[in-house]
């Protein structure tokens, strides 16, 4: 455990994979800001778990494994899981929730047909899908970095230029509404931003674990901020944070797999957060109600003992 | 076919329906500009469906409205809006300026940011509604009065013509409801027009000028003291089975 | 897989009425997604029991993961009772990082536990048989058959004595707990009954999957009915013919069951959200259709009852006038006239329209309604 500290281990693999990881974690950190606040924590889940059929419908008509048409698969078919979700309940009496785990389960169970129909074929190439199921960070290579660079850093210079747009739609939507905003059209960009950061996680965390690394650093850096900017700064940081302390504490021991330990920091992060914050902290909340309680203690006891000099 | 039509807003033929069922029917509502006018009805009445349709929020089955004789399209920038008080997550991280502000976005535009002006109009729409001292709290610390106020702000700051409101004195203190009244008369006297989803049967006559009668239909509309009459009243509450028979 | 096989059926056909039961439950109560978050966080308390027991199959496992189970609604509830973190929020925080301490256990471990990540997490249907159960040296069946039909039962059992708390809870929880019923007792018990089939289930359908099982034919049955017994007896038998057609598919294509069987769920449950009388969008659409020249109709005789004897009828009653005032394109106007006019809701002399007293009943009642 604590060889993580001597920095002679890191190799070059060890760097690629931390840097990876950090960006990653700086995009999922800044969108799932969005997703927490508007409260759709577990629409990255079901994107995350319906974004797997377009991985394998990418790999069987192309036949290739290039990230870029496998994320471009994914992004698809996760986005169809997300309309989906939404037209449901829009159209029927079916409610929030039961369209999510509806929609998140059947698309998994249906990716996994695919997948098994690709193993049946005896695909020479097929080894390596399945990492989108559970992620394996390390094998994250550096056309990977460019790629989660390139896409992630578009997905945040946008979500920069609308700031201000998104922020009102999040807020406000019906205000927003009235003064002329496209809301239907800002909440399908919302959503694809969100789409773009988790078809760009999966590879290193997972289908299973990368709703976390939305919601993880944003519930943290909640607590830490009143303020939106910061508060998308702080879960970015968080995220980053997250991404490189869980890949070298991974690499320090053998038998720790990388996706389950970032977000186990990142779990980290929020448990402190939770109680350490000044202001919304529970133990900062905790001292301030009993010195509230001891002093009214002290104001009561003083006045029972002492009645004509208190109220003089 | 009326040259000098000086209407603020004028509703005709208006109906709405969510899926199935009609909320709004066949509704003719004038505003004249200048008044401070009411909506009353039950519950499930219509009267924020009404005011969404005038923002244009909801999509009419039929009917038309006009904003000075213009589709709200065109007239966006002088129709200011106040939504519920509840219609909002109040956790959001964001201060009291900020959400103040927020009025200036449409005047803004597309990906500007608000500019040095911008702030002096929050500030100075916080200090009409005496929260000046406010102006960097978090907006989870207000009450509900305090909350109501600078959702007013927020509208004050669009600096419009016709101020559309839902239920502003929802849940708010005896103070913040002077204040309020105040301030929507001072609107008035300006010139402006403000309409106002209302609850209390009780004050109607004291705060407003101008009351509608909304109960899925258009029951009466006109100056309080020839509208706001007692078999007016049944007809928009009680009076629903007193009414058939009556016809 | 040499032929059909009927254990592979009946455990299927067990599972997916074990997981319909709750479910009715859950998704009446907008829960569906907690048994997501207990079908992953139970995963370390699989592993921890699997230490101790070395078997997949042992009724002490069964516990041990229920118990994480009900730990994690109870701590999704404490991280929500801080209102430092929303519901939703609270969910997706607390079953990635249990999953993740089973998976880190797992790996850790890897040489002395022979539990694979992937067969808890995806379940194979076709290897469940292989695991028999014996009584003095007689193979009685399958191990999990029997697993599954326990739980079954259970299932039922608790749903048919509390059938009266679980009906006011899911409807009315204040209700509920002013009438002196406790909702925390019955909510628990339905947790712990899911938590309990949940792991149940993961061994053959994986712990994704069980979702499909658990939200996918309540989901469905609820488009079909209002009637609390009708959607529960409806969410078995989709669940069960789910089950059946998806293994039959899944035989003939070779590919995995319970993959299959959730496509077949979400495919019958579009099915039945098109088709199904009354809520379908085809009914929907047609009702539409149908009730658009109702409705235009409806407008026309409120509009011109709303002006009958006023000083303005005079213009507002003109055809000719109409597609101004209603916003009608012309034709539309003229044909919605003609319906009135077939339906003896109006009667027409030259250009204006005048209501008999029919259509003024009409606009009546739809004004009162």
């Amino acid at each position: 455990m604590a060889n993580f500290l001597f920095l002679t281990h890191i190799d070059y693999t060890l760097i690629v994979v931390a840097l990876g990881a950090a960006l990653l974690g700086t995009v999922s950190g800044a969108l799932g800001t969005y997703a927490v606040l508007r409260r759709q924590s577990l629409l990255g889940d079901a994107i995350s778990h319906a974004a797997l059929p377009g991985i394998a419908l990418a790999f069987i008509l192309t036949g290739s494994k290039t990230p870029l048409i496998l994320i471009l698969g994914a992004a698809v078919a996760g986005w169809l899981g997300a309309l989906v979700i939404l037209s449901i309940v829009r159209l029927s009496r079916i409610k929030y929730d039961s369209a999510l785990a509806l929609i998140l389960s059947t698309f998994f169970g249906f990716g996994l047909v695919l997948f098994s129909l690709i193993q049946r074929t005896g695909n020479a190439n097929q080894a390596g899908l399945d990492t989108f199921i559970f992620g394996q960070a390390a094998t994250i290579l550096e056309r990977d970095v460019l790629t989660i660079g390139i896409l992630g850093g578009l997905a945040i210079i946008i979500m920069v230029i609308l700031w201000k747009e998104l922020k009102l739609l999040i807020f406000d939507e019906g205000f927003a509404a009235s003064l002329g905003f496209p809301i239907r059209l800002l909440d399908i960009l919302l959503t694809s931003l969100l789409v773009i950061a988790i078809v760009l996680g999966l590879q290193a965390v997972g289908a299973v674990l990368m709703s976390a690394m939305l919601v993880a650093p944003a519930v943290a850096a909640r607590q830490w901020t009143n303020k939106l900017n910061l508060m998308v700064l702080f879960s970015a940081g968080f995220g980053a944070f997250a991404g490189v302390s869980g890949t070298i504490i991974s690499s320090s021991t053998t038998g720790l797999p990388t996706g389950p330990m970032i977000i186990l920091c990142a779990t980290l992060f929020v448990g402190i957060s939770i109680a350490f914050a000044p202001k919304r902290g529970i133990i900062f909340d905790g001292i301030r109600q009993l010195r509230n309680r001891r002093s009214l203690k002290l104001a009561v006891s003083r006045l029972l003992k002492n009645p004509q000099k208190e109220s003089k | 076919m009326q040259a000098l039509n000086s209407k603020a807003i004028e509703v005709t033929d208006l109906t709405v329906a969510y899926q199935e069922t009609p909320v709004l029917w066949d509704i003719d509502l004038d505003v004249p500009p200048g008044v401070l006018l009411a909506i009353v009805g039950p519950n499930g009445a219509g009267k924020t469906t009404l005011i969404k349709a005038i923002l244009g929020l909801v999509r009419p089955a039929a009917g038309n409205v006009l904003i000075y004789n213009k589709p709200y399209v065109t007239q966006r920038r002088i129709v200011g809006y106040v939504p519920q008080r509840g219609s909002v997550d109040w956790d959001f991280p964001t201060n009291v300026l900020d959400v103040v502000m927020m009025g200036r976005y449409g005047a803004l535009g597309w990906i500007k940011r608000p500019k040095k002006r911008d702030r002096e109009l929050a500030l100075h729409a916080l200090e009409k509604v005496g929260m000046e001292n406010y102006t960097t709290r978090q907006i989870s610390q207000l009450s509900g009065g305090q909350q109501q106020r600078i959702f007013l702000a927020r509208a004050l700051v669009q600096d419009a013509t016709i101020y559309l409101m839902d239920e502003p004195f929802q849940g708010v203190d005896a103070t913040t409801e002077r204040a309020i009244v105040s301030l929507l008369q001072e609107l008035r006297e300006n010139g402006k027009t403000v309409v106002v989803v209302h609850h209390d049967l009780q004050t109607v006559t004291d705060y407003f000028d101008w009351v509608t009668l909304l109960n899925i239909r258009r029951i009466a509309s006109g100056p309080v003291e020839d509208t706001f009459t007692t078999e007016n009243l049944r007809e928009t509450y009680g009076g629903r089975i007193a009414f058939i028979k009556n016809r | 897989m040499p032929n059909l096989n009927l254990d592979i059926i009946l455990i299927a056909v067990a599972t997916a009425s074990a997981c319909a039961l709750p479910g009715v439950f859950l998704v009446l109560r907008r829960m569906t997604l907690m048994s997501d978050a207990i079908s992953h966080a139970i995963l370390p308390g699989i592993v921890l029991a699997f230490f101790l027991t070395h078997s997949l199959s042992s009724p002490l496992l069964i516990l041990a993961a229920g118990a994480t189970g009900v730990l994690t609604v109870v701590f999704v509830e404490l991280l929500q009772k801080t209102k430092l973190v929303k519901e939703d929020a609270a969910i997706g925080l607390t079953f990635p990082a249990l999953f993740s301490i089973g998976v880190i256990l797992i790996s850790k471990h890897a040489s002395s536990v022979h539990l694979d990540i992937d067969a808890v997490l995806l379940g194979e249907l076709a290897y469940a048989p292989l695991n028999r159960l014996k009584v003095f040296g007689y193979d009685i069946g399958p191990t999990s058959l029997y697993v599954m039909s326990g739980l079954l039962i259970l299932n039922l059992i608790f749903i048919i004595i509390f059938y009266k708390e679980l009906k006011l809870i899911t409807f009315d929880t204040s209700l509920a707990t002013t009438l002196g019923f406790t909702p925390a007792i019955i909510h628990y018990g339905l947790m712990t009954l899911v938590s309990m089939t949940t792991v149940g289930a993961f061994d053959a359908v994986g712990s994704i999957l069980v979702v499909a099982l658990i939200a996918g034919p309540p989901a469905t049955a609820y488009l079909m009915t209002d009637s609390l017994p009708r959607m529960l007896i409806l969410s078995v038998v989709i669940g069960c013919v789910n089950a059946v057609i998806g293994y039959m598919i899944a035989y003939v294509l070779d590919v995995s069951i319970a993959g299959l069987i959730a496509t077949v769920t979400l495919l019958v449950f579009a099915f039945i959200f098109i088709l199904v009388p009354n809520r379908g969008l085809l009914a929907i659409a047609r009702r539409h259709i149908r009730q658009k020249w109702e409705f235009a109709q409806t407008m026309l005789v409120i509009h011109l009852f709303n002006h009958e004897g006023l000083p303005e009828a005079h213009t507002e009653s003109e055809i000719a006038h109409l597609h101004e005032h209603l916003q009608w394109e012309p034709t539309f106007a003229s044909q919605v006239v003609k319906y009135a006019l077939n339906n003896r809701y109006v009667s027409q002399k030259a250009a204006q329209l005048t209501l008999t007293d029919r259509g003024r009943t009409i606009a009546q009642k739809a004004l009162v309604q």
